[in-house]
């Protein structure tokens, strides 16, 4: 029974296919409100869902000069992981009794896990270009995990716990993270390593589509490329609902919280998708820069603001 | 008409390849891609890489030089995938047709689903040429 309970957890709601269904949405706003900051139309609803459908309609090719075994589970690996850091992140908030100790830090080990399994699938693909996204994956990897912990340090050392559950009721009872200083300052880095968890524009060095023509996904063809994407609107589906959890109250179904759940998703993509059509991609040596220099510096003003209890 | 080929029609991705053309015909093709024209609405994006692609958009006569270029990256690409031509010089070689190494158009080495004349023709010959591509179908 409490097998069948977990797969329905995992598979159906709110694991894959609530998460993918989110996800590809998601990627539709995005690419919406990409079109009217451009003064366009652009893509209709269904656009996310029909790309996904053709790609998986589509030939798979495995380059000669790939590892196959590699190349092809690299994807799926990922979108295992995202989706069930996905399925932690909502039963905790859901239902806040399935939370357990530390599962905080096994939802931001798990969110590591798409981009780690993007740099094998590039690194067997074979391709120098790809080779070349991989190896600039793993350096923002290192730049953005270093000011994403600290600043989940600074909830967590107000709370006094690493369990989702008591970071709930904590912010229920005592007002949520962005009421205070340090939450703010907290909040601001959020929003950036969001931006590079999720390669969107100022930090898609890794694809770079004018400069490495896709990067890391590049000889990816077919149902794989479909994955792909896939992951890419889940990773942009999870992260900003990690950081509503972190410091913004978390996510509810309960009557009109509802309403409020999709405006605190809603804002935040918008945040990061003007952020994105602003900005120039910036190089690697300046990306590592921007988080271990300005980024590591407000994380930990923000940490010794929290400690100080401010 | 199976599913993969309808949803093939609302989001067909093109990547663009220039066989030695003057470079005229791809302006006109990225002009034809500017948020004027909007091709997103219909679901139609410029991809980087000839994995991803579902349409080839190939400009100008073919040279002694890039011909097993333009075999290989039809052989890379992943099927089904459609072919249109992009000017009058992949079409007959145009102003061309006498050049020491233009070897012939782009139908006598793979094969072409449309062709789009003009020198250079205007984003609109583009766009109708396309649509005409995907009503085949």
């Amino acid at each position: 029974m409490d097998a069948a309970k977990y797969l329905f957890n995992y598979l159906i709601f709110p694991g894959f296919l609530f998460t993918a269904v989110v996800g590809l949405l998601a990627t539709w706003v995005d690419r919406k409100v990409t079109a009217r900051v451009h003064w366009r139309v652009g893509p209709p609803w269904y656009q996310p869902f029909a790309d996904t459908v053709k790609l998986l309609g589509k030939e798979v090719i495995v380059p000669a000069g790939a590892r196959a075994t590699g190349f092809l589970i690299a994807p799926v690996v990922g979108l295992a992981a995202a989706t069930l850091a996905s399925a932690i992140l909502w039963m905790a908030n859901l239902y806040p009794s399935s939370s357990f100790v530390g599962d905080s830090i096994v939802v931001l080990y798990i969110m590591t896990i798409p981009a780690i399994s993007m740099i094998i699938g590039a690194s067997a693909s074979g391709n120098p270009l790809g080779i070349l996204g991989a190896a600039r994956e793993m350096k923002l990897l290192f730049a953005y995990e270093l000011p994403l912990v600290i600043i989940m340090l600074t909830t967590v050392v107000k709370v006094g716990s690493f369990s989702f559950e008591e970071i709930l009721g904590y912010q229920s009872a005592n007002g949520i993270m962005l009421g205070s200083v340090s939450g703010v300052i907290a909040f601001i880095v959020a929003i950036f390593c969001a931006q590079a968890k999720c390669t969107m524009i100022p930090f898609d060095i890794p694809e770079a589509e004018t400069e490495l023509a896709g990067g890391t996904h590049i000889e990816y063809s077919g149902a794989p490329l479909a994955v792909v994407k896939l992951n890419m609107g889940i990773m942009f589906f999870v992260m900003p609902i990690f950081i509503i959890t972190m410091f913004w109250g978390g996510v509810s179904f309960a009557g009109l919280r509802i309403l409020t759940t999709i405006l605190k998703y809603v804002a935040i993509i918008t945040i990061m998708i003007l952020i994105k059509n602003t900005n120039p991609r910036v190089r690697i040596d300046q990306a590592v820069r921007f988080f271990w220099g300005p980024m590591l510096v407000l994380s930990i003003i923000a940490l010794i603001l929290a400690v100080l209890g401010y | 008409m199976s599913l993969a080929l309808k949803a093939l029609k609302k989001s067909p991705w093109v990547f663009h390849v220039n066989t030695g053309a003057c470079n005229n015909c791809d302006i006109e093709i990225l002009d034809a891609l500017t948020p004027r024209f909007d091709l997103e609405r219909f679901g139609i994006l410029l991809v980087g890489s000839i994995r991803h692609a579902d349409v080839l958009l190939i400009t100008g006569p073919v040279t002694r030089n890039v011909l097993p270029r333009l075999k290989r990256l039809y052989e890379q690409a992943p099927k089904p995938i459609k072919v249109i031509v992009i000017g009058a010089c992949g079409c007959r070689c145009g102003i061309f047709r006498d050049g020491y190494n233009i070897i012939g158009p782009v139908d006598k080495f793979i094969p072409v689903d449309a062709y789009v004349p003009g020198c250079p023709p205007k984003p609109e010959a583009i766009i109708a040429g396309v649509v005409k591509v995907l009503g085949t179908l």
